[in-house]
């Protein structure tokens, strides 16, 4: 009778999976690095999004920053037969033992906005921004909007030496590098921070007359953009008219600011990193179809035209 | 019973029964693949775990065993792809240094008399210190002998693997029981954690003792370093940030007396395994954040405190009651 129950169960289940997406019915193990940012927060609430989307059952497991807890999780993912495992690995180093365990399971497994220093061949595809790209689409969107007029660009770096601040600023100056009329005239780290990037922005202000030399301020990220904003205000000028603001990551905050006219640009670093990883994941377990190794998501381009207070309500949730 | 192995008895118990009540819940918990990570994923908190029940036993505390673990794997990844030395000889430099290093904490703590907690406070400093000196990132371990290692594995039907770092585990606390309960340096320990003045007066050389205690257990927190390098594949400064305090909590789990003269090396094992199955239940239900492992640790540590004062209280009377008459 039990079984009867079960198996009646069981078909009304399958019954349900097919009619629903597709990737339905699967349990898919993610370790998460911890929480340490807003974004990373954003990521861990829209991977569950995405995975309720989907009808997949996600095993979460945080790793408070220690690999050794990643390592542990993703081996009771292997002894608990998961169907996928997705990693967002805290250091590069140190992964062959244990996804080679979850090769040997047939377990595939995705990696997270971050690579690692091992074989291609231990993980199925890894998903992460293009940093360069970033920089560039604010670039590109800057020689859109100045066109031929002559400008005067203050940029506000990230932490010194850090991946994200190099490339940011490498593709910001690639976007505008053909521009003879664009020019970027002061360049200072603000450390990613709220408080440094007021700090620098003030400084800059007092060095460029006022701030009547500058034309437009190109921050690596939102904080720091939001900090500038503060002292343009408080220099007495106008953010978003007399002084442009573009700036990368797409936070909540940053869409207040551009309702109120006060940035003009951001481009979004996506905390979807899951989205596409299911994506090619159902792909691979329906049909066998190898994804691309590497999978670049979208920088996209926000702008006032695109509904900031919007985008501030969808997102304001997600624990930024 | 023995009244003594009354601790010892109810950690064992609360595990069996803890292990039942997950099997009941997600009946894949009862598998090999799940035995053989409760060792390889608790190697060397294990390891570091019997050096911690020999310093408690003796009345002492070890506060510097995670940052030797940091340490040691900083040492073994250095000397092995910088200087490029064997990892045999690599090790054995490792474990010389962290023996060093302990027994230098033990003759501060003996011939100083500063109180352990400071002594090995300002050791954890240090230890962690010069790992990030030596460097900030991780550093990949390439070696043939590495790969071997971890490769080694005795495959037991139903997929679990007995790997060589697990193995090595079993063979520290069955050596380190031996030790403890069988050997005369054993027996120093407990009488210098059940009284210094009397071990003192019995003849106990307190000195040496103490001395060899730290060495030992920073030895084994030197060979957890090693462990850990070995289940990373590198050694990193900020690897086991904070394990001395799970190691500790594994010790008082599995009935050792905070206040030293009493306790097992096998009840720490069963600790460590009560610790792993805690981690193993919340990945397998997956929705628990993995802040719950504190919580439950915390409620088994306190359990266990009281359950400590409650035997011994027991005791206590019992004893001063049967004097009476006489």
């Amino acid at each position: 009778m039990k079984i009867l129950r079960t198996l009646a169960l069981g078909a009304s289940m399958i019954a349900i999976c097919c009619t629903a997406a597709s990737a339905a019915g699967l349990t898919v193990g993610f370790s998460q690095i911890g929480s340490e940012s807003g974004w990373r927060a954003a990521e861990t609430s829209v991977t569950k999004q995405e995975a309720e989307k989907r009808g997949i059952t996600l095993k979460f497991a945080d790793a408070q920053q220690k690999q050794e807890n990643q390592i542990k999780a993703i081996r009771g993912f292997i002894a608990q037969g998961v169907n996928a495992i997705l990693v967002a690995p805290v250091v590069a180093t140190g992964w062959e033992q244990v996804l080679g365990e979850a090769k040997d399971a047939k377990i595939p497994v995705i990696l997270l906005d971050r690579g690692i220093d091992a074989s291609k061949d231990l993980y199925l595809t890894s998903v992460a921004s293009d940093q360069v790209k970033e920089g560039s689409v604010a670039g590109d969107w800057l020689v859109k909007t100045v066109g031929d007029k002559p400008c005067r660009v203050v940029e506000l770096q990230g932490t010194v030496g850090s991946t994200p601040a190099i490339n940011r600023k490498k593709g910001f100056e690639e976007a505008i590098a053909g521009h003879k009329n664009i020019s970027i005239a002061r360049s200072q780290t603000g450390d990613f921070t709220r408080s440094k990037g007021k700090e620098v922005m003030e400084g800059f202000l007092k060095a460029e007359n006022g701030g009547k030399n500058i034309c437009a301020m190109y921050a690596h990220n939102d904080d720091m953009a939001v900090g500038a904003i503060q002292a343009i205000k408080d220099a007495g000028l106008k953010p978003g008219k007399d002084i442009l603001v573009v700036s990368i990551d797409a936070v909540p905050d940053i869409f207040q600011a551009m309702a109120a006219g006060e940035a003009n640009a951001t481009v979004e670093l996506t905390p979807n990193m899951a989205g596409p990883a299911f994506d090619a994941l159902d792909a691979y377990l329906k049909s066998g179809k190898q994804p691309e190794k590497f999978i670049i998501t979208q920088s996209k381009l926000y702008t006032p035209a695109d509904d900031p207070k919007g985008e501030y309500e969808r997102r304001k949730g997600l624990g930024y | 019973m023995n009244p003594r192995y009354r601790p010892l008895a109810a950690t064992t118990l609360i595990f069996i029964v803890a292990y039942a009540l997950c099997i009941m819940q997600y009946p894949s918990m009862w598998s090999t693949r799940v035995l053989g990570n409760f060792l390889t994923d608790n190697a060397f908190l294990g390891i570091a775990a019997v050096g911690a029940t020999f310093v408690i036993i003796s009345g002492g505390i070890d506060l510097s065993v995670g940052a030797v673990v940091g340490l040691a794997g900083v040492l073994s990844a250095v000397l092995i792809t910088k200087l490029g030395l064997h990892p045999l000889l690599a090790f054995a430099i490792v474990l010389f240094v962290a023996s060093a290093f302990g027994a230098g904490m033990g003759a501060a703590i003996h011939f100083l008399r500063v109180p352990p907690f400071i002594v090995t406070l300002a050791g954890m400093f240090m230890a962690r210190g010069v790992a990030s000196i030596l460097t900030q990132d991780s550093i990949p371990i390439d070696h043939e002998f590495y790969r071997t290692i971890s490769s080694l594995y005795y495959l037991l039907p139903g997929g679990g693997r007995l790997s060589v770092i697990g193995l090595l585990m079993l063979l520290v606390f069955l050596v380190g029981g031996v030790i403890a309960h069988k050997t005369r340096f054993g027996s120093y320990v407990y009488a210098l954690g059940g009284n210094p003045t009397s071990a003192a007066l019995m003849g106990v050389p307190v000195g040496f003792t103490t001395i060899a205690i730290y060495a030992l257990g920073s030895f084994l927190g030197g060979l957890a370093g090693i462990v850990y390098s070995l289940y990373t594949s590198s050694g990193y400064p900020l690897a086991a940030v904070g394990m001395e305090l799970d190691a500790i909590a594994a010790v008082v789990i599995g009935g050792t007396l905070l206040t030293g003269g009493y306790g097992f090396i096998f009840g720490t094992l069963i600790g460590v395994m009560l610790q792993g199955l805690v981690q193993t239940y919340i990945v397998f239900d997956g929705t628990l954040s993995s802040w719950w492992t504190k919580i439950a640790i915390g409620l088994l540590l306190f359990m266990f405190i009281l359950l400590q004062k409650l035997v011994f209280s027991a005791q206590g009377r019992r004893t001063r009651l049967q004097k009476v008459p006489a």
